[in-house]
């Protein structure tokens, strides 16, 4: 089982994209399990056509730790397995202690026995790794593949930078590696050189360039991934690409993240400076 | 030897982050022990189930008493959805079991991590009817990776002055007396004191008759002691405040001066003749009164005292650590009594601290070595005496190991004392209690003189 997490700025669309290259994998076959590492728990909205879902960390508090595995996994597009964290409101409690008590509860509930045979894990988390609990997919041997969703605006690469320090932290120590970055088009001028120039400079791939179309928001007004929405449409095949591409992916590495100025020059070299 | 592995200061290691049997303890359990010396009142500890019972257990060890103190238990489920449903269950829980008046909630390193608020949740307990009419709550945040036990004490007293304290027309010929960190015994001194100078007085906190209780046969939840409500309430309209110990009282003077416009002075905790004087004289100053003689007479009899024996105490050394507020006053005692205070440590951190050691030890014993804060903990006190053997240790039960092992004399003073009792009976503060420190200290000196020298130094009269 190959082990995958999706980190990247708050918004840049990590859980859409997540959900939608998950779809060409459960297409091309593959069992996918997706573990939603946002409190917001909103991260298989797509796969389970808008279910409510009960998150593991609700029915955790409501049911004691008497949970029991087919409470906070559902089945979704394809035969996807699907799961929640969840977690406090806003402004309360700790979301990071909640991804780390979720995780382990999956553990111990066997959400990874060989009888479901699963071909990927794809951990969703939350954008900003503000602490501790939100490295908890990368670390131990949890999530061994990372991807970063980055786009072409500066805080975007900024973030993506930030994330290659964590996993070098992480690497150095561990299994965990970069497999790339995916780039999801913002039509900011340059876009597709500069996110190649950064992913050379931070050792690694852009592994694809996602263009931007409105059916990718189209599909989510109808709570589904676009392979399932309009399947024939040109969007569905950049994610069928996109699935391909990393399930044929053998580019793992620790990167090197950037200094400051580096980051700022290659902005200014590709940027809209230009 | 039980420390084969501590080093003469010149051959140890200098560090910047480790601590080696630290100098200190928790906030929560100076807040604990601040709360408890207000009558009627329950400590709570917002967090998980081992922060209680440490604390509990420290301040049990200590005052051989038990000491009653309520918590949130908080589960793994608490730790992520946030404190407050265990919290508002635990205050209904307390006032129908318990009958507190007041609960004194304090948080932990965990609740304070994930970011709960007291305050708030405490509003929301008041709104959602879950505190009884004419019963409160009060809150103090204590993080334990934030200063040290006195700290806690110091958030604490601060939350009782600004919850209870309000001015009213009325005002009152009463002195605000903020004790720092002191035993019942010392609190019941305090008061004599107060009563022999006819200045009527608010004591706040007063552990006395609350931890030190006299064995009836009859287990009372809430002593007869501490500070009363009534009392709190009423250090708003008084003539002034004086606070003994800037580290645990200054805050809460400080509040109370904002919100009642009562001013105030902060002197040391009365440990000593000349920290002694000072208190007297800030009592006599504020009060309008004189020093009575009773006072006089007592002062004299412990310049008599010292005097007498001079002898045993010139020129011997001491290693001192413990709280700021008590070991300040302490080391400058020391001095007075020709004693040479060369290792000083205090885990407590705060700049004050370095400034006054400074002061007080900078020209009558240069070679003094002093710091506070995370390092400066027993093991850099024992690297120090390595260096430079002292005559006497004083401070609390934690030095016992390195007094065995250099075979030193050893005199128990500060918090905690685990293994010896006294403390809760008779004080060290006043000149009563500083006459009993320098008791303690001679017998001390003479018993290991008297089980050490030679035979024809052996002598019958000291």
């Amino acid at each position: 089982m190959r082990k995958i997490a999706i980190y990247g700025k708050g918004g840049i669309g990590k859980s859409t994209t997540t959900q939608n290259t998950v779809a060409g994998l459960a297409e091309m076959g593959k069992n996918v399990m997706v573990v939603g590492c946002d409190p917001k728990a909103d991260s298989t909205r797509l796969l389970l056509g808008g279910l409510a879902q009960k998150t593991v960390l609700d029915t955790l508090r409501e049911e004691g730790e008497d949970v029991e595995l087919d409470d906070v996994i559902k089945v979704g597009y394809g035969g996807t397995r699907n799961v929640e964290s969840g977690g406090p409101e806003p402004g309360v409690g700790c979301a990071g202690r909640g991804i780390i008590t979720s995780i382990n509860l999956l553990e111990q509930l066997g959400a990874w026995d060989p009888e479901f045979a699963l071909d990927y894990t794809f951990y969703d988390v939350l954008g900003d790794v503000v602490c501790g609990g939100f490295a908890m997919p990368i670390r131990d041997g949890k999530a061994e593949e990372i991807y970063i969703v980055v786009s072409g605006e500066m805080m975007a690469m900024y973030a993506a930078n930030n994330i290659c320090k964590g996993i070098q932290k992480y690497a150095q120590s561990g299994t965990v590696r970069l497999g790339g970055l995916i780039c999801n088009s913002r039509k900011v001028d340059n876009e597709r050189e500069m996110i190649e120039q950064l992913a050379k400079q931070l050792g690694t791939q852009m592994i694809h360039f996602v263009p931007r179309d409105n059916m990718v928001q189209q599909a989510e007004i109808n709570r589904k991934t676009v392979i399932d929405f309009k399947p024939e449409h040109p969007q569905a095949d950049e994610y069928r690409t996109l699935a391909r591409a990393i399930d044929s992916n053998e580019m793992f590495v620790i990167p090197n993240p950037l200094e400051i100025d580096e980051l700022e020059k290659l902005l200014i070299e590709f940027g809209i400076a230009n | 030897m039980l420390l084969r592995h501590t080093k003469k200061a010149s051959e140890a290691v200098d560090r910047k982050a480790l601590t080696i049997n630290p100098a200190k303890t928790c906030q929560p359990v100076g807040a604990m022990y601040a709360a408890l010396g207000v009558h009627g009142c329950l400590p709570h500890s917002h967090g998980s189930q081992g922060c209680c019972s440490y604390h509990r257990s420290v301040l049990t060890r200590h005052y051989k008493d038990p000491i009653m103190a309520s918590t949130s238990s908080f589960t793994e489920g608490s730790s992520v959805f946030g404190g407050q449903a265990n919290l508002l269950t635990s205050l209904s829980n307390i006032f129908s079991i318990y009958e507190p008046d007041i609960v004194a909630i304090h948080s932990t390193c965990l609740s304070e991590t994930i970011g709960d608020d007291l305050k708030q949740i405490s509003e929301k307990a008041l709104a959602d009817g879950k505190i009884p009419e004419g019963k409160f709550v009060v809150q103090a945040a204590t993080p334990s990776y934030v200063g040290s036990h006195v700290t806690g004490y110091a958030n604490m007293v601060t939350a009782f002055v600004d919850k209870f304290a309000f001015k009213t027309d009325e005002k009152r010929r009463q002195v605000n007396l903020i004790s720092g960190w002191v035993e019942p015994s010392d609190m019941t001194e305090l008061k004599r004191i107060m009563k022999v100078m006819k200045v009527p007085y608010v004591l706040l906190p007063d552990t006395s008759d609350v931890v030190n209780t006299p064995l009836t046969g009859k287990f009372k939840m809430y002593p007869t002691g501490g500070t009363t409500i009534a009392q709190m309430a009423s250090m708003g309209d008084s003539i002034g405040t004086i606070g003994t110990g800037a580290f645990c009282t200054k805050d809460a003077a400080i509040a109370l001066e904002n919100k009642c416009k009562v001013p105030f002075k902060i002197t040391d905790v009365p440990v000593g003749l000349r920290a002694t004087d000072r208190f007297i004289q800030a009592v006599a100053k504020m009060a309008k009164v004189s020093v009575p003689d009773e006072i006089t007479k007592e002062r004299g009899v412990l310049v008599d005292a010292i005097a007498d024996m001079q002898q045993y105490f010139h020129n011997k050394k001491v290693a001192v650590y413990g709280d700021p507020d008590t070991i300040t006053p302490l080391v400058e005692f020391l001095l007075d009594l020709g004693m040479k205070p060369t290792a000083i440590v205090s885990g407590t951190p705060g700049k004050a601290f370095m400034k006054n050691m400074e002061t007080i030890l900078s020209e009558k014993c240069p070679e003094a070595k002093y710091l506070n804060g995370p390092t400066a903990d027993m093991y850099r006190m024992h690297t120090w005496i390595k260096e430079n053997p002292v005559d006497l240790i004083i401070g609390n039960t934690y030095g016992k190991y390195i007094a065995r092992d250099e075979n030193i004399p050893f005199v128990r003073f500060g918090f905690p004392i685990i293994d010896r009792i006294g403390h809760s009976y008779f004080p060290t503060v006043g000149y009563m209690g500083t006459l009993r420190l320098v008791e303690k200290i001679l017998n001390a000196l003479m018993d290991y003189q008297d089980a050490n020298c030679p035979e024809e130094k052996f002598e019958l009269v000291m």
